[in-house]
């Protein structure tokens, strides 16, 4: 049974600039109990298409074509008729969890809102459904949760929420507008079993909108591939994957990293140039006690110790919150470190002086996330290229310095013609080459990529993942590699290292550490990571450890994979690294089996 | 929160504290005083004087006594100008009328302000839009003391319908001209912040979120984008009910209300010191729990914020 | 002997080598979007008009702003209305005076309160904001308390106060309109560099070995321009509004000169009398003049706020 068909629909947008057709006439069918998904990079009119259909465009915006829900017209219905469909016939989902949900009502207000419009009920009533799909939604203590702000929920929980409270009057139909993309990977697991489960029982339709073809392979019965506000490929999601005729399909396809395949990367044997011991950087942050409240020391890092060899590139992953961005900085002592030492050649970084510091920072550099914050608007793209030259070689003349930024220009894929562009001129792609040749200009012998990729659309990402693998092999640099994104880490790196709170869990060759992960956090971890292959995902098995990410002000939280000794009482105990292979460190845990046996008996 | 309070009140006295002595210095070192007059006074009835008011002992012990005598016996000592009159009961006498007026310009410009911003913003690009628009920024250009001569020149001169000054108890014939003198620039800047304000809101994730769910217009304005909206006006909203007491110093000379905005000119130009000091350290003191009390408000419309 | 200088190398490199896009700044983008602003434009060019009559009025004036019509100052009233005929072209002043001539140098002197008062928040503020925001920890927490304690005063109370304790003359008004506007200034030049130095970009210049010194000068200042900008653009009309508020309570500048607040002090004060022109074009000029800052302010958030980006 067909639940959603729309015919030829078109988005227009007015602008200062003229019209902008951001979908130029897409059709399509949705049915009962199937998950259809529109995959597409940003800009090509996914959301766009969805967004009008519902009657959810901008002021600016025009809709022209047909969409049918259960065979009744509703493109362009007045709002008061829409409002009877929207909630009741059709729940959304959106992208940010945190924004999304009203910040001054509480999760229980919001959500009795829509059976009060939708189905007139109120009081206990509306109380009880709402905790009803709470339960069902799986979130813990979810009476409690009533009460609560979405402040202070934590990501997925809010998500949850969204769920719980899109599917509150059982709609035929839930649009899902990248619904895992803010969540961290393990999260991402959890939402989109959710989905699956509550698809296979009620027989919800779901549309599945993203970037993702990872979450595609997982969910999807159906693809359509989006655009430029056309579709370029549509089929059943087993045959794309196995058979993209479209280019585009192919190139997107290829673009997308595999951790479950990788080519075999090889062991750096140079000299180790970074040594890190036991660094800490604690943070104070203000809670509440006392007259003028008092401050705990967040450990943002907690004791990592790595090296790094000249040439090689060390992967760090972790969730949010896990330290690894914060270590980077400390390593360059953009943050100053609370304790441990970083040895650079030899030399104490952590105690050099400013002066002996400044030179030193020739050869560290560190490439950002987003690639427009770290470019100075106001500068144009050759002069934030040329700073680092300004600074470390005063002695070239205007001429000269000039010669070199082009000719890095050109080594990253700039076009010379771009020299006087400003940042927000150009793409993100563009922006990041330019953040690449500012950090290279030097020549330096260390590069630190900060999620360096993960603002990027797919195709962009790889051509970046390229383009520093040519670097790193022309120029011999050292990399170590941020990303939450396991899949890229494991395309880039030589070897890998698992942060969790702060404190390294386990440390081995990329290959190792994803086919054979040893801690409990890691397989967990792997296992999250979904594959753009949907025979393969849907037969792996998953760990998945009850609970969300804790706190990292939480105490307790750093023994979550020693509960024994949390039950024994040492909450102080450091877990200890041990080799379990040669290169390959594993912190000490327990058995998993004994670690779920446990929460399961706390939660009971 | 309590205890949040209690933290402001004591960041609140090291402020109050100081505000007394800066004003307290400064007066003193001005050259000239209440008793140097065109006519001098012979030294040793100058000497005379002083002594009366203790203006012949050391800064310090001046500044002593004074504090000493504020915070035991909450008592600002004397008027230097008016005979037999002490600041404490000049202060009794005007503070209640510029309050009285001044709080209810302040609840004019508020309401009304808020009124017309969210209108203008509900109908965004309308032509309702546009007079609330031209409204605001006309208003906004209205200060106290242009719309003064304006109102009495249209309503006591022209069309004879209010009186032209005076209090009589508050009677409200006598308090519209006042309230609307006061209120007009405030009410103005207040629509243009609230408009801007609701526009942003109104665009924001958790609005399209509310009208996803199928909710009529009228809970999306009420319920899920009032409170956000009016967050920026709440922190206006402080200092504007300051300006709005301190309005009085123009209100109380043109429409003769006798509020404290009088003395407060009527010292300053005939440097009685002791009444400027006591009014500058009132005004100052209740800037200090306006904007308390303005902190608090946010944090109740913004459930984020918890002390 | 010909000296080549590395100059006209460089300059020869220059003009000869390739040519790249001009690519087009933030703030050229601004200024296309100020001047597609219709109100704000035309408040550009009434406001012009204003300091074009300031500039070029006293050319055509016929009577001095000192002078007094002795003629005519027996019956303001029905002789001192204004006329072309007799030179005075916005009427006399209760003293006599020709009102033109005063309308004028009210102006001007209303214009440059204006624009001195801001430049002095400006720079006070600025310096205070960035000095604070950049280098934080116990230097900020100092200075931001100083700012607190200050704004926690009644500025027209201050303002009176300084006048009364320093004495009235030019000087000390613009010390006086100076200090009590540099504090929300200060505020909000201190919250946008605490913003900017989280910026990645900060960042990077300091990986980059670029001193503190140089970051503040090459990376926050350009980047603050657009707020301040806005900021003391807005700031004018409320300069003007406060010296029209000092100098109606007789505490701002003193005769012969005069300034709008003034004249329409003194235009209120007789007004009772019929002599209406003598409140009419004083008022008339300075609506004008804050209206139209107003909508120009306005424009230029609209050009320059970032969130428009």
């Amino acid at each position: 049974m067909t639940i959603l068909s729309v015919n030829d629909l078109k988005v227009d947008f007015d602008t200062p600039d003229g019209t902008v057709n951001a979908v130029k006439g897409v059709s399509f069918d949705i049915r009962a109990g199937e998950c259809l998904g529109i995959v597409g990079e940003s800009g090509s009119g996914k959301s766009q298409s969805f967004m009008a259909a519902m009657g959810l465009m901008p002021p600016n915006g025009r809709a022209t074509g047909g969409v049918e829900l259960q065979g009744e017209q509703i493109l362009n219905l007045p709002v008061s008729k829409l409002n009877r469909i929207r909630g009741a016939d059709v729940g959304m989902i959106f992208q940010d969890p945190l924004t999304a949900l009203t910040p001054h009502l509480k999760i229980g207000e919001q959500m009795a809102e829509v059976l009060k419009v939708h189905k007139g009920l109120s009081g206990r009533e509306a109380r009880a459904q709402c905790l009803d799909w709470l339960d069902r939604v799986r979130i813990p203590e979810a009476r409690r949760r009533l009460k609560q702000y979405p402040h202070e929920l934590s990501g997925g929980m809010r998500q949850r929420v969204m769920i719980a409270q899109a599917m509150l009057c059982e709609p035929k139909l839930l649009i899902a507008d990248e619904p895992t993309t803010a969540l961290d990977v393990t999260v991402q697991a959890e939402v989109l079993d959710l989905m699956d489960r509550l698809k296979d029982e009620l027989g919800t339709a779901i549309a599945l909108i993203t970037h993702d073809m990872g979450v595609v392979a997982r969910m999807c019965d159906r693809i359509k591939v989006m655009r430029l506000g056309e579709f370029v490929e549509e089929g059943e999601a087993k045959a794309i994957f196995d058979a993209p005729s479209h280019a585009y399909t192919q190139r997107l396809l290829e673009a997308m990293p595999r951790i479950d395949k990788g080519e075999a990367n090889r062991t750096e044997t140079g000299e180790e140039i970074l040594t890190v011991d036991d660094m800490k950087v604690h943070f104070p942050i203000r809670v509440e006690g006392g007259l003028f409240g008092r401050t705990v020391p967040l450990k943002a890092v907690n004791g990592v110790s790595f090296g790094l060899r000249a040439g090689e590139t060390l992967g760090i992953v972790g969730e949010s919150g896990c330290g690894k961005s914060t270590l980077a900085r400390a390593v360059l002592r953009l943050v100053e470190p609370t304790d441990g030492t970083v040895s650079w050649f030899g030399k104490p970084l952590n105690q050099l002086d400013k002066k002996a510091l400044k030179n030193e920072r020739k050869d560290l550099q560190i490439v950002f996330q987003d690639p427009l914050a770290s470019l100075d608007p106001r500068m144009t793209i050759a002069d934030s290229i040329a700073e680092p030259l300004k600074t470390f070689r005063p002695e070239l003349s205007k001429s000269e310095r000039q010669a070199e930024v082009v000719a890095m220009m050109e080594r990253v894929g700039l076009e010379r013609e771009k020299y006087n562009r400003y940042p927000h001129e150009l793409s993100g792609g563009q922006n990041q080459r330019v953040g690449i040749a500012r950090a290279m200009i030097n020549r330096p012998k260390l590069i630190i990529c900060d999620e360096a990729v993960s603002a990027l659309d797919v195709s962009i990402q790889a051509q970046i993942v390229t383009l520093l693998k040519e670097l790193q092999a022309e120029f011999g640099m050292s990399m170590l590699f941020i990303s939450h994104d396991l899949s890229v880490v494991r395309e880039i790196s030589n070897r890998i290292m698992v942060l969790y709170l702060g404190r390294v869990v386990e440390m081995g060759d990329a290959d190792t550490i994803c086919t054979a992960p040893v801690h409990p956090y890691t397989r967990s971890l792997i296992s999250a990571v979904p594959i753009p292959d949907p025979v393969a995902e849907r037969e792996r098995a998953r760990i998945r450890l009850p609970g969300e990410l804790p706190s990292p002000l939480d105490p307790r939280a750093a023994l979550r994979f020693l509960p024994s000794k949390l039950a024994a009482g040492e909450e102080d105990y450091v877990p200890r690294l041990t080799e379990v292979a040669p290169g390959h460190m594993v912190a000490e845990h327990d058995a998993l089996e004994d670690i779920m046996a446990r929460e399961k008996k706390a939660a009971a | 929160m309590a205890l949040y309070v209690l933290r402001r009140l004591l960041v609140a006295i090291p402020t109050i504290m100081l505000l007394v002595v800066a004003s307290f210095l400064m007066m003193h070192v001005a050259p000239g005083g209440p008793f140097t007059s065109e006519r001098p006074l012979p030294p040793e009835v100058l000497a005379n004087i002083e002594a009366q008011y203790g203006l012949d002992q050391p800064l310090w012990k001046q500044l002593w006594d004074y504090f000493y005598n504020i915070v035991v016996h909450f008592d600002f000592g004397p008027s230097f100008v008016q005979k037999d009159r002490s600041v404490n009961e000049i202060i009794a006498n005007g503070f209640p009328i510029s309050l009285t007026y001044g709080a209810l310009s302040f609840l004019a410009a508020t309401l009304v302000g808020v009124s017309l911003g969210i209108t203008a913003a509900i109908r965004h690009n309308t032509w309702i839009d546009y007079v609330a628009v031209s409204l605001g920024i006309a208003a906004q250009a209205l200060p106290n003391f242009i719309m003064g001569p304006i109102l009495i020149l249209t309503f006591t001169l022209w069309l004879g319908l209010l009186p032209g000054g005076g209090w009589n108890g508050g009677q409200w014939e006598y308090l519209i001209m006042p309230v609307i003198a006061l209120s007009t620039s405030y009410m103005g800047s207040i629509a243009r912040i609230t408009r801007s304000s609701m526009l942003e809101v109104m665009n924001s994730n958790f609005i399209r979120t509310a009208r996803a769910k199928g909710l009529p217009d009228r809970a999306i304005i009420w319920r899920h984008a009032m409170k956000p909206t009016l967050l920026p006006v709440i922190s206006y909203l402080g200092p504007v009910f300051v300006y709005v007491l301190t309005g009085s110093v123009f209100v109380d000379l043109y429409f003769s209300t006798g509020g404290l905005g009088q003395s407060y000119v009527s010292s300053a130009l005939t440097r009685d010191y002791a009444v400027l000091l006591g009014i500058t350290i009132l005004y100052g003191a209740l800037t200090v729990i306006v904007n308390l009390l303005t902190d608090l408000a946010y944090a109740w419309f913004d459930p984020k914020i918890r002390y | 002997m010909f000296a080549r200088s590395e100059k006209t190398a460089e300059l020869a490199a220059d003009i000869t080598d390739f040519t790249a896009v001009r690519g087009r700044s933030l703030f050229r983008d601004a200024m296309g979007r100020f001047v597609r602003n219709k109100a704000a434009m035309a408040s550009v060019f009434v406001l012009g008009l204003i300091v074009l009559f300031v500039v070029f009025g006293p050319l055509i004036a016929v009577w001095d702003n000192e002078e007094i019509d002795w003629a005519n100052m027996g019956d303001i009233l029905r002789n001192g209305a204004p006329s072309i005929a007799s030179g005075h072209f916005f009427g006399l002043d209760e003293l006599g005076r020709d009102l033109y001539s005063r309308t004028i140098q009210a102006t001007r002197t209303s214009l440059l309160v204006g624009l001195i008062g801001a430049a002095m928040a400006l720079l006070v503020g600025t310096a205070w904001g960035v000095i604070a925001g950049f280098y934080g920890g116990r230097l900020d927490t100092a200075m931001m308390r100083v700012v607190d304690i200050l704004l926690a005063i009644p500025l027209t109370l201050i303002l009176i106060l300084i006048l009364v304790v320093a004495g009235r003359n030019f000087v000390t008004l613009f010390i006086a309109l100076g200090a009590v506007s540099w504090l929300t200034m200060a505020r909000i030049v201190r919250g946008q560099t605490l913003t900017l130095k989280t910026r990645e970009f900060i960042e990077a210049a300091r990986a980059g070995g670029v001193s503190e010194g140089q970051i503040i000068f090459r990376h926050i200042l350009p980047n603050l321009i657009g707020v301040v900008i806005v900021y003391a653009s807005l700031l004018v009309p409320e300069m003007i509004l406060a010296e029209s508020f000092i100098s109606f309570l007789g505490l701002g500048i003193s005769e012969p000169m005069t300034s709008l607040g003034r004249l329409i002090a003194e235009g209120a004060g007789t007004m009772a009398h019929g002599t209406i022109w003598q409140l009419a074009f004083p008022l008339f000029f300075y609506v004008t003049i804050i209206i139209t800052m107003f909508f120009i302010g306005d424009g230029l958030r609209d050009a320059l706020d970032p969130k428009d980006r």
